[in-house]
Formats: C-alpha cells, structure tokens, sequence
C-alpha cells in the first residue's frame, strides 16, 4: 500500500454495515429453536459466517495490493472464470434444475458469481485500450462479446436470472460513449416487449407506426432531406419483432414463465399458486409496520411462509422485523453507495478505474433494483440475490471482491505512477 | 451529460419508487397486518367446563362428560382402509364419503367433524387402530351429563349457537355452546364463565410451531361457576312419577322464601336424550307431538280460568274493602237470582245460611257473588270498583310476570274497567254482567305457578318472595331482585279464609287430601275448558285443580297442582297435592293405596276423545 493511499471510508462503511445486517437477517430467517448457536457449520448461518471471515480475509488482501495487477491480470481472471463456466458442463453440479455449482464437500461455488468481477475487469480493460471506439461497430462488437459470451454460457446453465445481470453493462457502454441509436433500439425493443404483453396486437402496431412516424418527422426538421425509406423498414422490423415477442410469449414460454409477467403486470392475481412467493412476501414485509416486529420475532418468517427467504426473499425478513425504518434503511445505503460509487467514477483520473467503478455501480444498481423491485411487487419475479445480504458464500465473496477492488483503484487514484 | 447522470437519476428515482412502496405497503395500508395473523396466528379459545347444577340439598344433577369427535385434515387423508373405519366407528359408508366430501369443500387445511360423539369404548377401540387412518384424529369436547331422568323443563339443555345467537351476542364463534330455556339459559353467564384465548404461531405448512409471542397475548378463561337450585330433586322425580300418564303441572313453592321446590310438566322427558348423537332426532320427535306437548311447560304456561280457588282471593279482598266480615252470612237456595232472570247455581242445599269459612269449604257460589258484587257496588261506579278489585289480585302477581328467572312464561289475565268498557259499551255493564269473576270463571286467566304464589301469599298471611329456581350461585350472592312482596290485604284478615281452607280439608270438598297428624290447607276446583272440533267449539271435560300449603302454622309448603281434563278438584289434583305435601314434609309416604291409585291412574282415555273423531261425553 502507498502512503497516498485514499480509502473510501464511505463505501467501506456501508458495504459492512449491509454485510452484518445480512447475517443477522439470515441468523433470524434460518432460525431454529433447537439449534441456536451460530458457529455450526452444517446450518446455513454457519456457512454464510466462514464465507464472511473469508471474504474479509479477501477485502483486506485486495486493499493491500498494488492496484495495478488488477489491470494487467484482467484478461488472466477473465479467461480462468470462462474456463469455469465451460467447466460446469462436465464437472459441475445441479442444484435445483441448474448446473451452476461445484461442489467441494459441503461447500459449493458459483462462477457465476465470479463472472461479474471478471467481466467488469475485463470490460474496463478493454474499453480502455487506445485502439477502442465504441462508436465503430467493431470494437463494439469486441466488447459486446466478452460480456455476451460469459453471459451466454450462464443463460445455457440455465440460470436467466444471473444472464440478465450482464445487462447492467448497458449503462457502462452508454456511459463510455455507446452511440444513441443503439440506446434508443434497446430502449425501444424493452418498450414495445412490456407493450406487447398489455396491450393488444393492433394497438401495439399501430403505436409502433405512430411513433415511427414522428420520429421522421422529427428528423424532417433536422434534415430535409431525410430519406423515408430506412423508417420504412423499421416499421416493418420493430413489427416483426413485436410479433415474434408475442408469439414466443404465447407460444415457446412456459406458463410459469408467462405468470411471472402477468402477476406484475396486474394481469393475474392468483395468490396461492406461482403469485404464492410475492403475496407471502408482501405480507411479511406489510406487516413489519414502522418499526417491525423485532429481531427473530417475525411471525411470517418464523412460518416460513416465505420460500426462499434467506435467499432471494431476504429482503423480507428485513421488512418484516425491522419495519419501514429497517427496509427504507436498505434502500437508502444501497442508493447511497451505489451514488458515491457513481461519483467516485467520475473522479478517476485512470479510464481503467473509472470504467471498472462504473461497472460495480451498474452491476449493484441491476441486484438492487430486481431483487428489491421482486420483494415488494414492482419486478417480475426473477431469482437473483441482494449483494452482501442474501444467503450464499459465492455471491458474498464475489462482491466482497467486487467492492474491494473498487477500493483499491479508488484508493489509489493519486498514485499515477503504481499503474 | 445525460451520460454522466443517467444512472445516477435512475438509482434516485427507483430508490423513491421503492420507498413510496415501501411506506403504503408498510404504514399506510393496514390491510397485510391482519393477513399476516391470519396466515400464521391461530386463534385458539379455551373454554372453560361448563359449571354443575346441584339441587337445594347438594345433589348433583348436571355435570358433563367427555365426548370425542373423529376428525380430520382433508389434505394429509391418504387411502384407508373404510370398511374397518366404518365397522369401528358405527358410521354408513354412504355417510362417511359424504362428510369425507362435505369437509374437502370446506377447507383442505383446516379440521372437519367426520364421526361426531362417539362413545368412550367407541374411542378406546379406534383409539388403538388410530396409526391406519392418516390425516384423522381425534377431539375431545365436553357434553352434559345428567345424573337424573326428571326436571328437564326447568334445565333447560345446551346446544350449538345458531345465526340468529351469533349475531345477538359477538361473545359466540360458530360450534359454541349456549344453553336453550331453563336454568341453562337464564344463568347462560354463570354456566358458561368466560372462554380464554391462547394464541399459537403456525408455520405455512398450517403446523403449529408454539405459542405466539410466549403466550404474553394469551387471555387465561374465567372458570365458570356451579349453582344450586331451590329445587328438591326427590320431590321434583315424586311429581313427575305421580303426573305419569296424566297431563298438566306441579308448581310447589317454600312459602317463606319464594324457593320453587318443584315444578312439575307432564308428560315430561328425560333430559338425557337431548344430548349426543341422537339429540336432533329426540328434540324433533318432542317438538312434534303437538298433542302431548312434551315441551310446554304448563306450570309456567297454561292459563285458564283459576275456578273455586280464587274465591279465597275474593274473600280476602272483600275482608280488606269491610265489604263483609267473617261473621257475614247469606242464603243459598241451590244458587241465587243474581239479576233478574238470571241465576246461578250452587250445590248448597235449599235454605243455607253460610258464614265465611264455611261458605268457603262448601265452596258456595251465592255467597261469593254476593260478596263479589258488595265489592263492586262499594264504589260510586262499577269502573272504580273492577280497578280497585284488580288492584287488590296485582298485589298477588296475578294479570303479570311473576318476575321468576326462567325465561318463559305468561302474564295471566285480570280483567279491569277498560276491559269491560271496550267488551260492553262503557256505562252499559255492572257487577252482575261480571259476575262469574266472583268464582273465577269469566276472563279471568292465572297459570298454575300464579296459582302456587298467591296460595303461598296466604299462606304466609300477606307476603310472598318472587318464586325463583336458583339458591346459590357458587361464590356469588343471588341477586336481590327476589325480594319480599307485600299484598294489600292485612294479615289479620287471613286467619279466617286460612281456617275455610283447612276446613275444606278436614270435612269440604278435599277430605282426600287429609294427612294424618299434618294441618293442610287447600282448596279444590275445576277450571272449564274447550277446544276446536271441525271448526266447533267444543267443551272438554274439565281441568281438576287444586291449591294447598301446610302445615297451617309456620308453612314449608304451598302448591297448586293443575290437571288437564281431570274433572273436579278432588278426584286427581287435590289427591297428587296431599302426596306431595306428606312425601316432602314427611319424607315418606304411608297412604299406599292413594300412592298407588294415583301413579296407576291413567287419563290417557280422556286425551284421545276429541282426536277420536267420535263423539264424546265430558265430566264423567
């Protein structure tokens, strides 16, 4: 460590605070009378504790170490991560209906979990390199492929929930200067996919031809000599892509996946069956009040009314038992620091930092916004886990990491000459 | 710029979102707090057992008894074996898929009777068979148990609320207990206590976990207390073995407190049979014989005209108005002229000069309408004269509720002026058109425990206690409501209606009634009665009646006994009174041959003239 070592005591503050409060909210919501004791090693309290030993153990070493291995060793982590992901297929184990572990005795890892910090590294990493422009289609392709391919191995596990994480780097790639076009399709396509399965078809193509139409006539006052013909075509594509949203909805989706979407969208409301998991949710949560019923006093959690809920539905224990103030308490730190985390970016002298702080930013932002949004209604339900809170070594560790490489170049930033 | 910031916004946008969210799921909308209860709270009410009912010397005669209920949860039933479940617990196997059906459709999670009440060796059997049939189990609940086969009209039973109860009184959830008529629903408070609340966490399996929040919600039930009764259960059981094949009432009151030592309706019914699992179809055959009328309770409910023993009150009233004095005679020729043309009879022989008492044993009819008119005439009008009559009968409880604690009962009937004026035109009637109140026939209306009340008013010489059916409420003063009522007669006016009374004993109308060795007063009478034949009004053979207390000082005992279609007093009332008054005084009974007569005695034949359909002969 330099002498001009800057820590983000902020961030650092927050990221152990969110981590305590988890193990206390998984203690409460695996709790059993009989076996109250913490350090038990075949009860999932006991597991999170050594995974928290571990990955302070981590934090402490990655502060430590000179900043810019992280940049050189990108391609390195990123390599070894993907020969994980492939590895899964011959070596991997399956837990519920996914091959996304390796089991080490009692112990099992997710690289998916991993892939995130690789990505991130790699991603900043190339960005970064001198001969990159995300305005050419090429080093855009470049990039878009080191995050779709890990990406992709994920979605194949199957595992969607944690594929979809890698859209967080939409918003790095915008920020590094991803042209507006491109925004505005992926913008249009989420747009039209929601409309698609509210409205009806004819509406939808006719708000489609309407919005097509003053886009040209937008463009008109631009330039007058705007060709039609492109706006044409587009009205033909986005309607061929509405179409095919619509009928692989009806068609190719599973009804379970087809509910995930209707109960959030209002279209269902079906409280014992796959809407069960967010009513029960929202129950617990509902009924915490302002200040909550009390640490190990939630009669929700106590039931386990809850599936999943030292996992994915953490968050309503912490609803539940801690009350308003507890829940709105989650929310404000996560926002907080994923706003510093933002600012801190734009402080960074060194494009490999910046990119890489943008990229935690965005990859906390997606966890916090789906997993919170799912507890409490506003997201479709989608399995993903509240980083430094939800039960799970692997998603532990890798954020741990996550944060404290972001702490390190941070911390760094005014030792120019360590890069 | 937009680049710059467009995440930050977003974050501080959703952050809102999620806290906006966050505050009506949480604060502003109440409505998820209750779901919660309900899906992990459950609500368990304790009840206390039901308090006993012990007679005025300690005896038991109600307490409960365990009895089982096969249960179960529709969703852990897995196949068994129905033949052997049916063979152990008795129940059809039509039956049995039925309520298998009835309790899926109710709820999968939540219990269901399947077998109600099954017997203790029912339970013993299936008990140790219990490991074959998954998702069943077993209840425990409390029924009555009477130690006694008489007295049901004054218990009363219990059964489960209706709607009508739930929406009464909230205390009630669906499945309770309340007591229906009798001292189970006048004392309903009592008997019951207060059911306790205990709270239990489930899991989402609907398993329970343990108790809520430690139990620190829980409400512990106040025990329900024991009561006891004025009655006497040896006398109660005498008068309803007495009255067997007899229908009509025994009302007997200890005349120095209002303590209802009997009341007796015949036919009666073992209170047994209103309870467990044939109680629906026993209530239903009760409640359908409208002949016998198993369920109304006469001693409370049958109003006639009171007869012959009424002119006790009418000389009393007479005595206090000093219309006559004891010494006041009047002739009787067979009966008098009391208008012009009009005439009544009497059994006196021609030429009869009858003082008080004796016209009182002789029962004579010209002497009390004589006095009856005196009373009338005394005052400028005959309107003023009727109201101070039936003033004077208010002071007896009679044309009101008495104010007992059962919750039945009927007001009787005194007619007063503005009776009259709207029968007869006002101005248009006088004492000879009311005349028959002087023998208490006309509109006259008592029911027999009115009849017992104001029998055991002269027995006490002008006072009586509100009749009541409870003694003692255990750690509990009764309430005071049965308090000393005072008449409008003078107590010295007594002695010589008292004196025609135990004349009417000693050598009138009742010499059946006489005990050796025990001074009984009484007096006879028939109270005429018809009834709707083919839409004619048909006479009946009269109802005997009878009224008597004893011993003549210091009485323990005054009772009017009512029997329908009996005849004249002395033949069933007057005999069943003495039996009663020698079995509660003496403790025994040594007129054999009387006893015996009266328990053999069966007016079965008189009830079924006139749903003969054949004509028939009254008063033989």
């Amino acid at each position: 460590m330099n002498n001009n070592f800057r820590l983000d005591w902020v961030s650092l503050f927050i990221y152990i605070a969110l981590v305590c409060f988890g193990i206390t909210n998984i203690y409460s919501s695996t709790f059993d009378a009989e076996q109250p004791e913490l350090f038990n090693l075949s009860r999932s309290i006991g597991k999170q504790l050594v995974f928290f030993i571990v990955s302070i153990g981590a934090v402490l070493f990655i502060l430590v170490a000179p900043p810019k291995i992280f940049e050189r060793f990108a391609s390195i982590i990123y390599l070894v991560v993907i020969l994980l992901l492939i590895g899964l297929y011959p070596f991997g184990s399956t837990i519920s209906g996914a091959r996304s572990w390796y089991a080490f005795g009692g112990v099992s890892l997710q690289p998916a979990e991993f892939a995130k910090v690789a990505v991130a590294l790699a991603t900043a990493k190339l960005i970064n390199e001198i001969q990159i422009d995300l305005r050419r289609f090429n080093s855009l392709l470049q990039v878009v492929l080191i995050i779709a391919l890990p990406m992709g191995l994920i979605l194949l596990q199957p595992d969607a929930g944690s594929a979809l994480v890698f859209g967080a780097f939409l918003f790095v790639l915008f920020r590094e200067g991803l042209p507006t076009p491109y925004i505005l399709l992926v913008a249009g396509l989420i747009f039209f996919f929601i409309l698609t399965l509210v409205a009806p078809l004819p509406f939808v193509y006719v708000s489609i031809i309407f919005a097509v139409l003053s886009l040209y006539f937008f463009s008109r006052k631009v330039n007058k000599k705007a060709a039609f013909f492109p706006y044409i075509v587009s009205i033909l594509l986005t309607s061929g892509y509405v179409y095919s949203v619509d009928y692989i909805f009806n068609e190719i989706f599973e009804q379970r996946h087809r509910d995930r979407f209707n109960i959030v969208l209002g279209k269902e409301v079906d409280t014992q069956g796959i809407g069960y998991n967010l009513n029960q949710s929202k129950i617990a949560i509902g009924s915490g009040g302002w200040e909550g019923k009390g640490f190990l006093q939630g009669t929700q959690t106590k039931g386990g009314f809850v599936p999943e809920q030292h996992t994915d539905y953490i968050f309503s224990t912490i609803g539940e038992e801690w009350g308003f103030i507890g829940a709105a308490a989650v929310v404000i730190l996560f926002s907080v620091l994923i706003l510093r985390i933002l600012s801190r970016a734009e402080a960074q002298k060194n494009g490999f930092a910046r990119t890489y702080a943008y990229s935690v930013a965005s990859i906390l932002f997606i966890h916090f916004f789906v997993n919170i949004g799912m507890s409490i209604g506003v997201v479709p339900t989608i399995g993903i886990p509240l980083p430094f809170i939800s039960y799970g070594g692997s998603s532990l560790l890798a954020f741990s990491v996550l944060v404290a490489i972001y702490l390190n170049l941070d911390g760094n930033r005014l030792n120019e000459s360590s890069f | 710029m937009i680049r710059i910031y467009l995440l930050r916004g977003i974050t501080i946008i959703m952050a809102s979102i999620f806290l906006y969210k966050l505050l009506d799921l949480q604060v502003i909308n109440t409505s998820y707090q209750t779901l919660s209860e309900n899906n992990a709270v459950l609500e368990i009410a304790e009840y206390p057992e039901r308090g006993f009912i012990y007679d005025r010397n300690g005896k038991l005669l109600v307490a409960n008894q365990p009895a089982y209920d096969v249960m179960i949860i529709p969703e852990n039933v897995s196949p068994f074996d129905t033949m052997a479940f049916c063979d152990l617990t008795g129940v059809s196997k039509k039956r049995l898929i039925y309520n298998l059906k009835k309790a899926r459709r109710y709820s999968k999670r939540l219990p269901s009777v399947v077998v109600n009440q099954i017997s203790k060796e029912t339970y013993a059997k299936l008990q140790e068979q219990m490991w074959k049939f998954k998702g069943f189990f077993i209840q425990k609940k409390s029924l009555r148990e009477y130690r006694i086969d008489h007295s049901a009209n004054v218990l009363g039973y219990v059964s489960e609320v209706n709607n009508n109860d739930l929406k009464r009184d909230e205390y009630y959830r669906l499945g309770e207990i309340i007591g229906r008529q009798g001292v189970e629903k006048s004392y309903e408070k009592q008997l019951r206590g207060v059911k306790g609340k205990r709270f239990l966490q489930k899991d989402r399996f609907n398993r329970i976990i343990g108790p809520y929040k430690e139990g620190s919600y829980d409400v512990a039930p106040i025990p329900a207390k024991n009561i006891q009764l004025t009655l006497d259960a040896e006398l109660q059981a005498y008068g309803e073995e007495l009255m067997r094949n007899k229908r009509g009432g025994i009302v007997a009151i200890e005349p120095a407190t209002g303590e209802v030592l009997a009341l007796v309706n015949a036919p009666s019914y073992d209170p047994s049979i209103l309870v467990g699992r044939k109680r629906t179809r026993n209530y239903r055959k009760l409640a359908n014989d409208t002949l016998a009328k198993p369920l109304f309770d006469r001693g409370l409910l049958a109003q006639y005209p009171p007869g012959s023993p009424f002119k006790t009150l009418n000389a009393l009233i007479a005595l206090q108005e000093g219309v006559i004095t004891p010494k006041t005679k009047y002739r009787c020729n067979r009966g008098h002229y009391y208008a012009r043309g009009a005439f009544m009879e009497c059994h006196c022989k021609r030429g009869t000069r009858n003082d008080l008492s004796r016209a009182i044993y002789q029962s004579c009819n010209t002497y009390f309408s004589n006095t009856y008119k005196g009373i009338i005439e005394k005052y400028p009008t005959p309107e003023e004269g009727v109201d101070q009559w039936k003033e004077h009968l208010k002071s007896f409880g009679l044309g009101n509720y008495l104010g007992y604690d059962l919750s039945i009962g009927r007001p009787g009937h005194v007619p007063g002026a503005s009776y009259y004026n709207r029968a007869y035109k006002e101005g248009q009637w006088k004492a000879p058109t009311i005349i028959s109140n002087a023998i208490g026939q006309g509109e006259l209306l008592t029911t027999p425990i009115q009849l017992a009340n104001f029998t055991a008013a002269i027995a006490n010489r002008g006072y009586y206690y509100t009749p009541h059916f409870v003694k003692q409420i255990e750690g509990d003063t009764l309430q005071k409501q049965f308090t000393k009522k005072l008449t409008s007669i003078a107590p010295e006016h007594f002695e010589v209606v008292i004196d025609g009374m135990q004349k009417v004993v000693e050598r009138g109308t009742a010499k059946i009634a006489r005990i050796k060795g025990i001074e009984v007063c009484g007096k006879t009478g028939t109270a005429e009665n018809f009834t709707r034949i083919d839409g004619k009004r048909m006479q009946l053979t009269d109802h005997s009646i009878f009224v008597a207390f004893a011993p003549k000082e210091n009485p323990q005992i005054a009772l009017a006994v009512f029997i329908e279609n009996g005849y004249w007093g002395a033949r069933w009332a007057a005999p069943i009174a003495s039996l009663m008054i020698e079995n509660y005084l003496t403790g025994e009974v040594k007129r054999r041959w009387l006893e015996k007569r009266m328990l053999e005695g069966s007016l079965e034949e008189e009830y079924l003239k006139p749903v003969s359909g054949k004509p028939f002969k009254i008063n033989e």
